[in-house]
């Protein structure tokens, strides 16, 4: 490892250390779970009573379920009576009032990873209302959503402002028991976004999390729901490269998108939460339930994820393909490296006829890591003429990291075709060499490597992100070779 | 002197492979290194271009007077040291014209000029890819991806032409060539014969030794150089062999 690369190592880590002790405000819940903990989240947003009945039913049937154990992942127990369910956003007294109070060593991460410069102050904490820029930014942004129709706000917002179109999706593609993280999500979910594109309108711009004012602070169960309707189209883009600090261990967001008939939905990700120290001491647990459904004719939904942070990542985003035609994609760069374990992949589950998926998983182990694909394709009867491709691949840098494999098929319609590809591979010595030997550093070669192991994933990604995703990938694999 | 092996001793995993090499290369000249299977040739090659899996156990390495060996293997080739391998890899989704400019641009900036631009490359690579026969899918390929054993032959001496090395070293470049590919590979290697660069080939077969033509043969056995001559070596041991050439010898 050279000693540059241990600069940026140490320099990662240590922007964490440097996390900000929030005191404990008045305006919070104490920790513990139970009714009226749900009941009193529900009056501090003053929730309708829809709403309120909806999370005790989630509540109810929480109880009644079990953890997971299933997924290549270990941890302790979660005390699930040791975590406060709500706490109103709030700016920290000690936070930074501006750029010049950040540590200049986390600042040089995000210029080395192409942060803009407006977005580092969010990033590193500094008070919402000294970030000029991002305000009007998202203010011009707001107008141009406004006259194409598009309904792009907070959860809390679509609550107050729009409770039908909130009732009549909320929960339709994933129930409120659906499993145990989505079922403890809908009891206490904070906040998050929502989206409605109406009929024939197609998004006029790459809709951002980053954009939404407010979106500061949703907290550890976020809740996102995405309607497309008739022929409507939306890319949306969750997430940030840069690595966010939050003091919440657990997070257990849920994300619904319903495509009606011709509809289209693009939902990027780029997930950098803390991964832990070196040792694989703190770090996020992501335990994430993402599911959209095709549900008119000729629609598509497709994901596509970079994943570099969490310690324990535990994310499948699925497509339910109930309409004609429609169309589910899965395109996944999962990285591990340290101590990390990431179990992830996605469900395609064919329901309607000549519905058709493709599954293109990347995964990266390096250190000690375990780096998991889990992926289900599920043709049902009535889906005639379905088709899927699979393809996962799984590269290895170093001895001590492993990579597994679970591809799941159900194929109950035998005019469906299903191919499944599948890759193994060390970083080579031989392509570092071959590299060196042409005069290229070994950083750059690696990037090099890596980068093109993952090509056909990034240039699935809007292309900004895709240049992010890169220089967050490079940041992330920092001497793991060499 | 370009290169200077003096007593060079290597062993990978615990076993001596180079057991004293003395070999000097000149600014302009062309040495075979020819021998049997393990002989050590092989070994030869990556321990000059800085292969870590081999240990250096004795002996020196001197590059325009330089100490070859302190130097990290991606330094030795912006010094202008090139090693055209036996068997190149295949480095998927890499472009391949992408990493030949990185290779250029990392060498040039190495020697503190200006990196080249898109455009100039482009100019560059297209010219050199002609002289190669190569066709311009090669421009849009991975690296080596899905290349047949003559392509990356080919694709080797074309980065050899694009790096324009002070010392190349050939590793059974012809091997697995048909004769039209070999010409072509020689034509190559023979545009790159300038007073001020030398070539060392290394080789199994007399026949390539016909396109490029030597100004000196070495028989490489037992991790020694045991027997140098001319271009008639070469014919000599594809005559009698080896055996019977280094009969002599010992």
């Amino acid at each position: 490892m050279s000693s540059k690369s241990q600069d940026v190592e140490s320099l990662l880590g240590q922007k964490y250390r440097h996390g900000f002790v929030t005191d404990i405000e008045s305006d919070s819940l104490p920790p513990g779970l139970d009714e009226d903990v749900v009941a009193a989240i529900s009056r501090k947003k003053n929730e309708p009573q829809f709403l309120l009945d909806w999370r005790l039913k989630a509540y109810r049937h929480w109880l009644t379920m079990q953890e997971p154990t299933w997924a290549q992942v270990h941890y302790k127990p979660i005390d699930y009576q040791d975590i406060s369910y709500y706490s109103a956003p709030r700016a920290p007294a000690n936070a930074p009032k501006s750029l010049e109070e950040v540590d200049p060593k986390l600042l040089a991460t995000y210029a080395k990873l192409g942060i803009p410069l407006h977005e580092r102050a969010r990033l590193a904490g500094v008070a919402v209302d000294a970030v000029f820029d991002s305000v009007s930014v998202a203010t011009t942004f707001k107008d141009k959503l406004a006259k194409a129709g598009v309904i792009f706000c907070s959860f809390s917002d679509a609550v107050r402002d729009y409770p039908r179109l909130v009732e009549s999706y909320l929960g339709t593609v994933v129930p409120a028991g659906d499993n145990y993280f989505a079922a403890l999500n809908s009891a206490v979910f904070s906040d998050g976004s929502f989206v409605y594109v109406p009929p024939g309108v197609r998004c006029p711009m790459e809709l951002s999390t980053y954009f939404r004012i407010n979106a500061a602070k949703t907290g550890q169960f976020e809740r996102t729901l995405i309607i497309a309707a008739e022929g409507a189209s939306v890319s949306y883009l969750e997430g940030c490269t840069a690595p966010m600090r939050d003091e919440n261990q657990l997070h257990a967001a849920v994300v619904e998108l319903v495509a009606l008939d011709n509809a289209r939905i693009k939902y990027s990700t780029v997930q950098n939460w803390y991964p832990g120290d070196e040792n694989g001491l703190g770090g996020i647990y992501n335990f994430v339930t993402k599911r959209g459904e095709c549900r008119g004719r000729n629609s598509k939904i497709s994901w596509t994820q970079v994943e570099t942070g969490s310690a324990i990542t535990w994310k499948y985003p699925s497509c339910v393909l109930k309409g004609e035609n429609s169309v589910g994609e899965f395109y996944s760069v999962a990285v591990a490296n340290n101590y990390q374990q990431a179990d992830t992949g996605t469900k395609m589950i064919h329901i309607g006829r000549n519905t058709r998926s493709t599954i293109v998983s990347k995964g990266i182990s390096a250190g000690h890591a375990e780096n998991t694909y889990r992926g289900l394709v599920k043709i049902l009867p009535s889906a005639s003429g379905a088709r899927n491709f699979t393809q996962c691949d799984s590269l290895l840098m170093g001895p001590k990291c492993a990579a597994h494999t679970f591809p799941y098929m159900e194929v109950k319609n035998p005019t469906a075709t299903v191919e499944h590809e599948a890759s193994t591979s060390k970083i080579g010595e031989d392509q570092l060499f071959y590299c060196l030997q042409r005069g290229i550093s070994a950083e750059d070669a690696v990037n090099m490597i890596v980068s093109g192991f993952c090509k056909v994933v990034f240039k699935e990604l809007p292309m900004e992100f895709a240049v992010e995703a890169q220089n967050l990938l490079s940041v992330s694999l920092e001497g793991a070779v060499g | 002197m370009l290169l200077k092996i003096s007593d060079l001793h290597a062993r990978v995993a615990g076993k001596d492979i180079l057991r004293g090499v003395n070999l000097e290369v000149r600014a302009g000249e062309v040495h075979a290194i020819m021998g049997p299977n393990g002989s050590g040739k092989s070994t030869l090659a990556q321990v000059l271009a800085g292969r870590e899996d081999y240990e250096i156990t004795g002996g020196t390495v001197t590059f325009e007077g330089r100490d070859l060996l302190a130097l990290p293997a991606e330094q030795r080739a912006r010094a202008g040291l090139f090693l055209g391998f036996q068997y190149p890899v295949e480095i998927p989704g890499v472009n391949n014209v992408y990493l030949l400019k990185a290779a250029l641009n990392a060498k040039r900036k190495a020697a503190g000029e200006p990196e080249v631009d898109a455009y100039e490359f482009l100019t560059l690579i297209r010219q050199k890819m002609k002289f190669m026969q190569m066709s311009e899918s090669f421009l849009t390929r991975g690296v080596n991806e899905g290349f047949s054993g003559g392509e990356k032959k080919r694709n080797e001496v074309l980065q050899m032409l694009v790096l324009e090395p002070k010392l190349a070293i050939l590793d059974e470049t012809d091997s697995g060539l048909d004769i039209d590919a070999l010409k072509v590979v020689s034509a190559g290697v023979n545009s790159l014969r300038d007073p001020a660069r030398a070539v060392v080939l290394v080789t199994h077969y007399q026949r390539l030794l016909d396109y490029i033509v030597p100004d000196q043969v070495h028989v490489l056995s037992q991790g020694r150089i045991l027997k140098s001559g001319d271009k008639s070596l070469a014919l000599e041991l594809e005559a009698r062999g080896y055996d019977g050439v280094l009969g002599q010898v010992a």
